[in-house]
């Protein structure tokens, strides 16, 4: 990376702040950050961390209802951003400093083809005229490896894939040859398939123009195939900073030393019992919503006490191998057996006890979880349902179930969902899951939108229940770390079919599937070249050798 | 494009079920009356002979539904019958009427519409200043006064003591666009005061919930100003819930306006429908009343496929 020693960015002693409760809280706390021209420095952390407030005030700019502190000072090419006039600092976003936002899908506007809003920073500062300016975008998209170059910028957002329109978005951020582009978590909601392409036309056309960036993740290995130099952030305030492989190599701090360790938790694989029926048998399902087919000859066993984990890219069909199991979606040909016996495909034709054997954590504890309910009512009102417990009874079952997720009754027994934290209201849900006594829950994606401390706690709290328990996971996920980590059998999908399956030893022992084997290779690993290796063994081409014009 | 003309013919049969359903329930709402049409027509002095005379004339010796059917299929073909007080065709009285009535709605709406949403998109650019404060109390204060008060108001200062416009909206034959338009200024005036308010409203609403998703803080963050960002970011996006309301109130200008009428004395279809109540003329209520329902259901239409077509993602399928 050619980097000459200009300072472009010089933060000092950072102060943001936002207005709740009628007061002003601190949640930046006077950070320093220094960039060169042309340097990538990462900025890592967990959710809260103040990642993305720092970025955004890189470019002078604070959300409603945050301001920048007193003593704090953003020098960008000279220019005090804390000063600077409004309209001022407007003239400087898009031109010298763009932006690139972590969903693409919901920052491009629904209303205007991707051309016409590449092309308005150029016109608004008259560096181009449109002709000249949607040519540029036209060879941007080319050099990003968009498919069909000269036309996908025509289309309108809802007419492009994710992977895609954030490769789109950054063209868009280079629109003005900007000096420095703020990359707040570009990739964390694509697949893993489609990150690696993402990833590397980002650090390619930084590399090409010699942008400077804020490269902005949660991920380490992301950031570690990205950034020059990594800071690693806590609550608002910076942990320590130091040049990417030596922080890898030797992180100092014991904060930054735990996000490393994260992925080292493990349990042991569990062998298929050899004598007993399967708890859950999914048996040459097809399914589809409306007239599209999604699901086709979808089979699999789940044993008792053991955990299965269904990988896929989104799209694969594995929550609708759920809602086939619960009996959400009826499927169209084949059937679901609950120890050996059929289940009615509808689950408005199953029994009580049939309902209470499988159970659901959901993806996002937020919407999952009534934000207008007591945590004892949310937890209280299955154990009512399906036990028929009522008055102290139902009382002492809510306090044993949190006891059991390890949350204090005396203190969570009365409160609401909106006063809790996201590991505490996934915690929650499992609660909720676990009050109909269940054999058998499937867990959909209950990590992902986690940090990896809190995802680890989780996954800690799930294996243990399910030794005190005897429980049986469905384990949905796209994230093979996770997989790693707690499943004993790997069931692997695509396109709505199942192409391997095995105990996970053996699933993650090459020979592979060639579409497991796309999979397992694109998670990124902690090793900086890891990215560039992985390129040169798939073949593809440098940013250097795309033919122009073609 | 085949999705978008497929919902447009549902919605266009759902319309016409909707409206047959009303007709029944016009037609037979006049049948539940107590006694019978011939006593309400001719109160409770009436003789034997002259009610069984009048019973006779309108046919009530033959079922309802076999009278229902032939109502309507003549509706259909826009006879209306004829009016019980002027013996005269119902359709012919209605027709100059309601193409008054029209041309005040259209009037209004033709004012009331675009200075609805530019000042909407006004308010909502400089939200919450005094501007913001001063629309809001001042268009809040004319939406919530009765429309005759409003009336008198705009005759006492406009009329009366300035003197720049007719205080009476009488049209007579032969009268230039002009002319008529001057004549109708205040009523139409009126009307657009008593409007301007909802659609002001709801345009600023839904520009400024629009104001926090990832694309406008994108726009922002590219340096497009602030007046750009509410025209081009956020006014596309905010049309559906827009249009919907001003096709509430379009229906408003042509249903609601025998207030405004009656103030200035002009010749509309909702002095008819008075007049006809009053004298208990129900070839003349009925009529009327189905072509307050025809626009409703035809505004709302308009409304529906408005909105559809505001819609990227189903003007330009994948």
């Amino acid at each position: 990376m050619s980097q000459d020693k200009t300072v472009l960015l010089d933060i000092k002693n950072l102060i943001i702040e936002g207005y709740s409760d009628e007061k002003w809280v601190g949640i930046v706390h006077g950070v320093d950050l220094k960039l060169h021209r042309g340097e990538v420095m990462g900025l890592i952390g967990e959710s809260g961390a103040g990642k993305s407030t720092i970025g955004l005030a890189a470019m002078g700019f604070t959300k409603d209802g945050c301001r920048i502190g007193e003593g704090s000072s953003i020098d960008f090419d000279g220019m005090e951003l804390t000063t600077t006039p409004q309209s001022d600092l407007q003239s400087l976003r898009g031109a010298r400093i763009a932006y690139v936002a972590q969903s693409a899908a919901a920052s491009f506007n629904p209303a205007h083809k991707l051309i016409d809003q590449h092309t308005e920073a150029p016109l608004q500062y008259r560096i181009q005229k449109r002709l000249e300016s949607q040519e540029d975008a036209m060879e941007l998209y080319e050099r990003l490896r968009l498919p069909n170059p000269r036309e996908i910028g025509f289309r309108y957002p809802h007419q492009v894939s994710g992977g895609q329109l954030q490769r789109a978005m950054t063209a868009m951020a280079m629109a003005c040859r900007p000096d420095l582009i703020i990359f707040d978590e570009p990739t964390t909601a694509l697949d893993v398939t489609t990150q690696i392409e993402v990833l590397s036309a980002i650090r390619d056309i930084v590399d090409q123009f010699n942008t400077a960036a804020i490269y902005i993740t949660h991920d380490l290995a992301v950031v570690a195939q990205m950034a020059d130099v990594i800071k690693v952030l806590l609550k608002g305030n910076e942990v320590e900073e130091a040049d990417t492989r030596s922080m890898l190599a030797n992180p100092q701090d014991d904060y930054t030393k735990s996000l490393w360790a994260v992925r080292d938790f493990k349990r042991d694989q569990k062998p298929r019992p050899t004598d007993s029926v399967p708890l859950i048998s999914v048996k040459n399902v097809d399914a589809s919503y409306g007239d599209s087919p999604v699901l086709f000859d979808v089979s699999f066993d789940i044993y008792e006490g053991m955990t299965v984990a269904v990988v896929g890219e989104s799209g694969s069909g594995k929550s609708t191998v759920a809602r086939c199991i619960t009996g959400l979606l009826p499927p169209t040909k084949g059937e679901c057996l609950f120890q050996g016996t059929s289940l009615p495909p509808d689950y408005r034709n199953r029994s009580k006890d049939q309902l209470r054997q499988a159970q659901m954590i959901y993806q996002m504890a937020d919407t999952a979880l009534n934000p207008k309910v007591k945590i004892s009512e949310i937890i209280g009102r299955p154990a009512q349902f399906y036990s028929g417990l009522s008055g102290p009874a139902l009382k002492n079952r809510v306090d044993e179930l949190l006891d059991l997720i390890e949350l204090d009754p005396s203190q969570y027994y009365n409160r609401y969902p909106p006063e809790l934290s996201g590991g505490q209201k996934q915690r929650i849900g499992i609660a909720r899951s676990l009050a109909a006594e269940p054999t058998f829950i499937i867990c959909d994606e209950v990590t992902s939108a986690l940090d990896q401390l809190v995802a680890e706690g989780i996954l800690r709290l799930l294996d243990k229940l399910q030794n005190e328990l005897n429980l049986s996971y469905m384990f949905i996920t796209h994230d093979l770390a996770t997989v790693r980590s707690i499943a004993d059998e790997v069931v692997v999908m695509q396109y709505g079919k199942v192409v391997e399956q095995g105990p996970k030893d053996v699933m993650f022992t090459p020979p592979h599937h060639e579409y497991t084997d796309l999979l397992l290779s694109s998670v990124p690993e902690m090793d900086p070249d890891w990215l560039t290796t992985l390129l040169e063994e798939r073949g593809v081409d440098g940013p250097g050798d795309v033919a122009k014009g073609e | 494009m085949g999705d978008i003309v497929s919902i447009v013919m549902k919605r266009l049969g759902l319309g016409l079920i909707t409206l047959l359903v009303i007709s029944i329930i016009i037609f037979f709402a006049v049948e539940l009356l107590p006694g019978d049409i011939a006593q309400a027509v001719l109160g409770q002095g009436a003789t034997e002979d002259n009610l069984a005379a009048l019973r006779k004339e309108l046919g009530l010796d033959r079922a309802a539904p076999v009278r229902y059917l032939e109502w309507l299929g003549n509706a259909l073909t826009g006879d209306f019958g004829n009016s019980l007080v002027s013996k005269t065709s119902v359709s012919e009285a209605i027709g100059t009427r309601f193409a008054n009535t029209l041309f005040l709605a259209v009037y209004a709406a033709v004012i009331s519409v675009p200075v609805a949403i530019f000042l909407g998109v006004l308010v909502a650019l400089f939200r919450n200043s005094v501007f913001d404060r001063v629309a809001n109390v001042v268009t809040l204060t004319s939406i919530s006064s009765p429309e005759f008060f409003l009336g008198y108001i705009l005759i006492l200062f406009l009329a009366v003591k300035g003197g720049y416009f007719p205080a009476i909206a009488k049209l007579d034959d032969g009268m230039s666009l002009i002319d008529k338009l001057n004549r109708t200024f205040l009523p139409a005036l009126t009307m657009v005061l008593v409007v301007v308010a909802h659609m002001m409203r709801m345009t600023r609403a839904s520009i400024i919930n629009l104001l926090a998703s990832p694309y406008v803080e994108m726009a922002r963050l590219k340096g497009v100003p602030a007046w750009k960002v509410i025209v081009k970011h956020t006014l596309p996006n905010a049309w559906a819930p827009v249009i919907n309301v001003v096709a509430l109130n379009l229906a408003y200008l042509i249903t609601g306006v025998v207030l405004v009428e009656v103030v200035f004395v002009y010749p509309g279809i909702g002095q008819l429908l008075v007049d006809a109540v009053t004298k208990r003329d129900f070839p003349v209520v009925q009529a009327c009343c189905l072509i307050f329902a025809a626009t409703f259901i035809l505004l709302n239409l308009a409304a529906d496929v408005g909105s559809i077509l505001t819609n990227p993602r189903l003007r330009h399928p994948k």
